[in-house]
């Protein structure tokens, strides 16, 4: 008995004991110098891609819902957490960490309005078509954003569309994005952030809320019949989903000195998508690896330079080809079997 | 009102590239129920090719076209065997990532071989142009030659598709793949062939896409690409005369939105027109409607 509760909680404390795990040893690594730099640098990125991989997950593994467009929330949060971080800086001279954190919060609320408005006409579509939209609507972001100005000028805001000649100083200058960021993301920020996302998504699945996403999922309108409001509990994910790209966003944000709309393009979003797909559709820890492995892979790789993405790209489709072939389906499923009626008596001696 | 019809011409002559390459995608999703987003990449291939033939092999431009189309053909089959038809019995967000994987290799396949460098390719179509009004409104050989081609495509296509036995089978497969198995149809056949027609008539949109706009790079096929998945979604995907018309529709939007709204907001234009058209008609222009069952 006591043993199962064991296995249970540890199953479903798995993804923050490997956060943590992790982060204390990259502590460890940096405070003794056996960290390179080059590998130092990514540990920010790797945050933001996790945040933004858990939270794509929550609309394509738990809502069912192929999203192709979750870097424009993510860029959404990343401009308005830049502009608001310069304001509180320039404006009250806020300390950095008040900078971030509320850049952190306005990216994360903004990119969550942007849901709303979003998810309203894209969740009455399904399949393919709901797809197509959210891609649609990722490049109309950037595409307003290529548009837009926004400059400080004493304590004031001031925007303007399509027109550079704005008084103050320039935030974010168009299709240029925003340039001269002061940089203040860390890396205990982005661990916490990391560990917000997870509280929230666990908790949102495992909740009444969850089970009726999930619900939804597999069958709408089942789901419906029982009485569920399916608009309102897809509208859930989607929404929660995109708040949190819009944190990562803002974090990412403040990791780059310079950063331009076109970072954020449709290469983006499927590259998020990539890593969800390949640490397993719903599957929130396995969302946690792909993101890091599959971030650092490249970067690690660039010894290869040109070849890289080459490689990158063979080993994409290997994975595919190889988790879909039916006789090492077969093989993995005889192995998980006697696994299962292995530690289904085990369970048994122990009750 | 000049200025008006040379932007419909031009608009129109754009759309008509969208709408081949939107033909390609709506065949392949039609049977095989997949976004092939490697198509975009295949177009970028047969321009690379037809600029190897005319340049470095001194090839005439019709040569040039017909090389394209025989290589993109072969890797449109290469790529649907070795890649695609594992996936079958798969869920399709695995051959999604497939495609994109797919894609990716192709794009960094054409930089290692071709470098990163834009290239400016030179139009295979005469230059110049013909005069309409007293010399007003000046059509160029590029646009008619476009227009013309996607006409030829899209009658052939239908031709092909409505008449020939190959394209019973393709309808056949498209509406129920084991039936139509049963019925003697050679499934694996027909999904080659099908990727075969979509990847020369990328070649086709490759060639003449840059003809018109004459800058090559490894990346030139993917917003088309993505366009003209639009265009097909737009038309109803699936549909052969939809991809035609989303693509001339997208096409004209997209130049007339650039020369009276925004010149930087076409794109935004484009995308947001879809998707008023997918709010009112939620299976595109001329898609048919599948009622849900439980």
């Amino acid at each position: 008995m006591k043993k199962t509760t064991v296995s249970k909680y540890l199953r479903r404390f798995l993804p923050y004991l490997i956060v943590i795990a992790a982060f204390i040893v990259c502590q460890s690594m940096i405070k003794t110098g056996a960290m390179p730099r080059t590998t130092k640098a990514l540990l920010i990125p790797v945050c933001v891609y996790i945040v933004m991989a858990v939270s794509l997950n929550l609309t394509v593994g738990i809502s069912g819902e192929l999203s192709l467009g979750h870097a424009g929330f993510m860029s959404v949060g990343a401009f308005t957490g830049i502009v608001i971080a310069a304001y509180f800086r320039e404006a009250f001279g806020a300390p950095e960490a008040v900078q971030l954190l509320m850049a952190i919060i306005s990216g994360g609320v903004l990119a969550g309005i942007m849901g709303v408005l979003i998810g309203v006409p894209v969740l009455r579509l399904q399949g393919d078509y709901l797809a197509i939209v959210t891609l649609a609507f990722g490049e109309i972001i950037r595409n307003i954003l290529n548009c837009v100005y926004i400059s400080i000028d004493g304590k004031a805001l001031r925007f303007s569309f399509n027109r550079p000649d704005l008084p103050g100083k320039l935030l974010f200058r168009g299709p240029s994005g925003a340039t001269g960021v002061s940089r203040i993301a860390t890396f205990t920020a982005g661990f916490l952030l990391v560990l917000f996302t997870l509280f929230v998504v666990l908790n949102l699945i495992r909740s009444r809320s969850g089970r009726a996403i999930m619900a939804i999922r597999d069958n709408k309108i089942a789901a419906e019949a029982c009485g569920l409001d399916v608009t309102k509990y897809r509208m859930m994910a989607f929404v929660t989903s995109a708040a949190l790209a819009g944190m990562g966003g803002a974090l990412f944000g403040q990791n780059y000195s310079t950063l331009a709309p076109s970072n954020f393009s449709f290469n983006a979003s499927i590259l998020i998508l990539v890593y969800v797909v390949l640490g397993g559709i719903g599957n929130i820890t396995g969302s946690i690896i792909a993101a890091t492995v599959l971030y650092v892979l490249p970067e690690e790789l660039r010894a290869f330079s040109d070849y890289r993405m080459l490689v990158y790209a063979v080993v994409l489709i290997a994975v595919m080809l190889l988790t879909n072939n039916v006789a090492i389906k077969n093989f993995l499923a005889s192995l998980r079997g006697k696994g299962s009626e292995k530690s289904e008596r085990k369970d048994g001696e122990a009750v | 009102m000049t200025m008006f019809l040379s932007n419909l011409i031009s608009g129109i002559s754009l759309g008509s590239v969208y709408a081949i390459i939107a033909l390609g995608y709506t065949m392949v999703y039609g049977i095989a129920k997949m976004l092939n987003f490697a198509h975009g990449d295949i177009i970028m291939v047969g321009a690379y090719i037809c600029f190897c033939c005319l340049y470095s092999l001194g090839f005439s431009p019709f040569v040039g076209i017909l090389a394209s189309m025989a290589v993109c053909t072969l890797l449109g089959i290469l790529i649907e065997r070795l890649a695609y038809k594992p996936l079958r019995q798969a869920t399709s967000l695995s051959v999604l990532i497939t495609a994109i994987g797919m894609s990716y290799f192709l794009q960094n396949l054409a930089q290692i071989i071709w470098g990163a460098n834009p290239k400016s390719f030179q139009t295979v179509i005469p230059a110049g142009n013909v005069s309409l009004m007293g010399g007003e409104l000046k059509i160029s050989y590029v646009s008619l030659v476009t227009i013309a081609a996607s006409v030829v495509v899209m009658l052939a296509l239908s031709l092909f598709v409505g008449r020939s036995k190959m394209g019973r089978a393709m309808r056949c497969v498209s509406e129920d793949k084991g039936a139509a198995q049963l019925m003697g149809v050679n499934v694996d056949l027909t999904i080659s062939v099908t990727f075969a027609i979509g990847s020369a008539l990328a070649a086709i949109a490759g060639v003449l896409m840059c003809s018109a706009y004459p800058t090559l790079k490894p990346t030139t096929g993917a917003m088309p690409g993505i366009k003209a998945f639009t265009a097909a979604v737009f038309g109803g995907i699936g549909s052969i005369p939809g991809a035609m018309l989303g693509g001339i529709l997208l096409g004209v939007i997209e130049i007339l939105g650039r020369a009276y709204v925004s010149s930087e907001l076409g794109d935004a234009f484009v995308f947001a027109v879809l998707i008023l058209v997918l709010l009112v008609k939620p299976t595109g222009l001329l898609g048919k409607k599948i009622q849900e069952k439980v």
